[in-house]
């Protein structure tokens, strides 16, 4: 979001001429020459945490946690006391199935935004850069249109837009289909990730559909959306995947930041975002809740990057057009 | 020659069509924020409660819905409100909020947010630019080195790193723990605002801890600039580190060093200015993204700006001020990008011939 969290999407647009820069600056060659078959001893330690961090999320209600809501008594707690590995936060609460649970929260949000993202974006993208001509125009100058909003602003105001209205009990009997909060943040990210998608999508495709297989498959005979989703779509979808994990992690990003903003995962229901800003009083939060949430995000969202970058070597186009 | 004039001519032209087009697309999305909420936006805006059997308070209640609606202009058709309304923005009506017995002017609380946002994001910029520089230079130097490798570690890690996330860590470590063992002229607060006390040196002060304080505004300034900047350091560094790469093979730089000059001078003379453009026209670019991001931080450090704004109108339910203070934000950020974008496009005809193709 934008900005959010925004450097972060500096590497992201490619038909960018200064970003190129950035590509071109990789990984030295030596190493690329050595992880070319895989995705290196690193890429497997990221992709071994991610599936944990999922698995544990996925499952969390199955085991033996503590509930994330239910408030103790007594002093607070610190770490490794009475069965809180993590100790509790300031209202009792066992820090750690808040962290778990937390995960599942944002991780629900972080996937399920690029996944709206990815679907329309991807869609729209992959049409834009095959079609070419008038569709193509037509569709990049919305996706300018869109990504000259900062897009943390414009996540805060489809979220703002989204929410049901006045959360006072007062005047709300009507609201019976309104939208949870983790539904509502991940249609406003999905929104803000659907120009970037689609341009980086519009930016592989173009690349691929100007390759001699596509030519051919043209020669015989083969209908435009054939070739769209025969021949180009499974060339795009690698480099399509890698830049799918490093948005997960910018969406994770943003759900942080929409919760500083007062507009993240509603409490008392956890989520990494809001734990942070929950305690974010550093002169008086408890360091356990104030840390653990933020060392877990930083884990996941670095594994969801170096597992990207790692990917995207795997997948280049321009090397492996060579 | 006139035919390059024109073409530059004819750049700008379509740019500014283009800004025009986006700043047009970026107010009515702002402006439909409130009118489409759902619900009456009169509901939304009246402060008070509406189902009291108070006499005086039902009067009260009337007139602050009359107010709001003629205010707003609401019985308007759509068009024609939103004609009013960015009449009224552009000549400085940023609308008003309604409390229960006064009406307070949006335009009041934006003009005080808009100082700490822009200082924040203009220290922010200094300090990436400020740290890239060296780094960058001396990594590009001893490429594959122990610091090159310890370089390109950290900076992936900090853009693994949200800016709220560095911020809450360096208002513990530094605001909270490393402050009260600092000499007493060094105030790095966790958290809080000294606004800068004007351009006329007479009524500044040097003392710590004064309401106008120089050296507690910079100090108090430090831990979110950096916050901010750390992200874009990483980004600066890597394009700075390959730039250099290139620079460094070029045969003048070979020249220069077989003339005997040494590498120091090479280094910083000689390299650093051919390979600092992408980095300046990034830096440029970048404003955008800070905004964005200054918001957030703000929030983390109680800095009183635009994001601060925001987040105390979402949670009050201001949406007048919220709109408002979107509006800003969003149009700041769109007539930057757009003026930077002109600009580079105009000095650097590298880039001039990538957009025209």
């Amino acid at each position: 979001m934008s900005a959010l969290p925004e450097a972060p999407t500096a590497p992201r647009s490619e038909g960018d001429a200064t970003e190129a820069a950035v590509d071109a600056d990789g990984p030295p060659p030596a190493n690329a020459e050595a992880s070319r078959p895989g995705i290196g001893v690193g890429g497997w330690i990221a992709a071994s945490w991610l599936i944990f961090v999922v698995a544990v999320a996925f499952l969390a209600p199955l085991l033996p946690f503590d509930s994330p809501t239910a408030r103790g008594s007594g002093p607070r707690l610190p770490l490794f006391t009475d069965g809180h590995i993590l100790g509790t936060d300031s209202s009792q609460r066992d820090v750690l199935a808040r962290l778990v649970f937390g995960a599942r929260a944002s991780l629900i949000v972080g996937f399920g935004a690029v996944a709206i993202g990815m679907v329309v974006g991807g869609s729209l993208g992959l049409i834009a850069g095959f079609r070419r001509g008038k569709v193509d125009t037509a569709l990049s100058s919305l996706f300018d249109i869109l990504l000259a909003f900062p897009q943390l602003v414009l996540a805060l105001s489809l979220v703002t837009f989204l929410r049901p209205p006045a959360s006072s009990d007062a005047s709300a009997p009507d609201t019976g289909a309104s939208l949870t909060s983790i539904q509502i943040l991940v249609i406003a990210i999905g929104i803000v990730a659907i120009p970037l998608l689609a341009r980086i999508t519009r930016a592989t495709t173009l690349s691929w559909s100007q390759r001699e297989f596509v030519l051919a498959a043209r020669a015989q005979g083969a209908k435009g959306g054939r070739i769209m989703i025969r021949e180009v779509l499974p060339n795009v979808l690698p480099a399509m995947f890698s830049i799918a994990l490093l948005s997960v992690g910018i969406a994770i990003i943003a759900e942080g930041g929409l919760s500083l903003l007062g507009v993240g995962v509603e409490p008392p229901d956890p989520s990494w975002g809001n734990m942070i800003t929950e305690n974010r009083n550093v002169r008086s939060a408890p360091l356990n809740a104030l840390f653990t949430p933020i060392i877990a995000l930083f884990l996941t969202v670095m594994a969801l990057n170096y597992l990207g970058d790692a990917i995207r070597r795997k997948f280049d186009v321009r090397e492996s057009a060579l | 020659m006139s035919s390059n004039t024109l073409s530059i001519l004819k750049l700008i032209g379509r740019k500014l069509a283009q800004l025009v087009v986006v700043l047009f697309v970026v107010t009515l999305f702002t402006f439909l924020l409130v009118r489409l909420l759902p619900g009456d936006p009169v509901d939304l805006l009246v402060p008070v409660s509406t189902d009291t059997t108070d006499e005086s308070d039902r009067a009260i209640i009337e007139a602050r819905r009359q107010q709001i609606t003629d205010d707003l202009d609401l019985n308007d058709p759509l068009p024609k409100q939103y004609i009013t309304w960015i009449g009224g923005f552009v000549t400085g009506d940023l609308g008003n909020e309604y409390t229960v017995s006064s009406t307070i002017p949006v335009s009041d609380a934006v003009t005080s947010a808009l100082p700490p946002t822009t200082q924040l994001i203009l220290y922010s910029q200094i300090l990436a630019v400020l740290l890239a520089l060296p780094v960058g230079v001396i990594s590009a130097y001893r490429q594959g080195g122990i610091f090159d490798r310890i370089a390109n570690v950290s900076a992936f890690g900090s853009l693994s790193l949200p800016g709220f996330a560095i911020g809450l860590l360096l208002a513990y470590w530094v605001g909270v723990r490393l402050n009260p063992s600092l000499p007493t002229w060094i105030n790095i607060p966790p958290q809080g605002y000294t606004p800068f006390p004007g351009l006329n040196p007479a009524n500044w002060s040097f003392e710590p801890r004064t309401p106008d304080s120089v050296p507690d505004h910079f100090f108090g300034m430090l831990l979110p600039a950096l916050s901010l900047a750390l992200g874009q350091f990483a980004v600066y560094m890597r394009l700075l580190r390959s730039d250099m790469i290139q620079t460094l093979q070029e045969d003048f730089i070979l020249m220069a060093k077989s003339k005997g000059i040494s590498n120091g001078r090479v280094l910083w003379r000689h390299a650093l200015r051919p390979s600092s453009l992408t980095l300046l026209t990034v830096a440029g670019l970048s404003v955008g993204t800070l905004i964005g991001n200054a918001v957030v931080i703000e929030v983390v450090f109680g800095i009183p700006g635009m994001g601060t704004l925001i987040a105390s109108s979402i949670i009050g339910r201001e949406f007048i001020t919220l709109q408002s203070s979107v509006a800003i934000v969003a149009i700041a950020f769109v007539v930057i990008n757009a003026l930077l974008d002109i600009l580079y496009s105009v000095l650097d005809p590298r880039i001039r011939n990538v957009r025209a193709a």
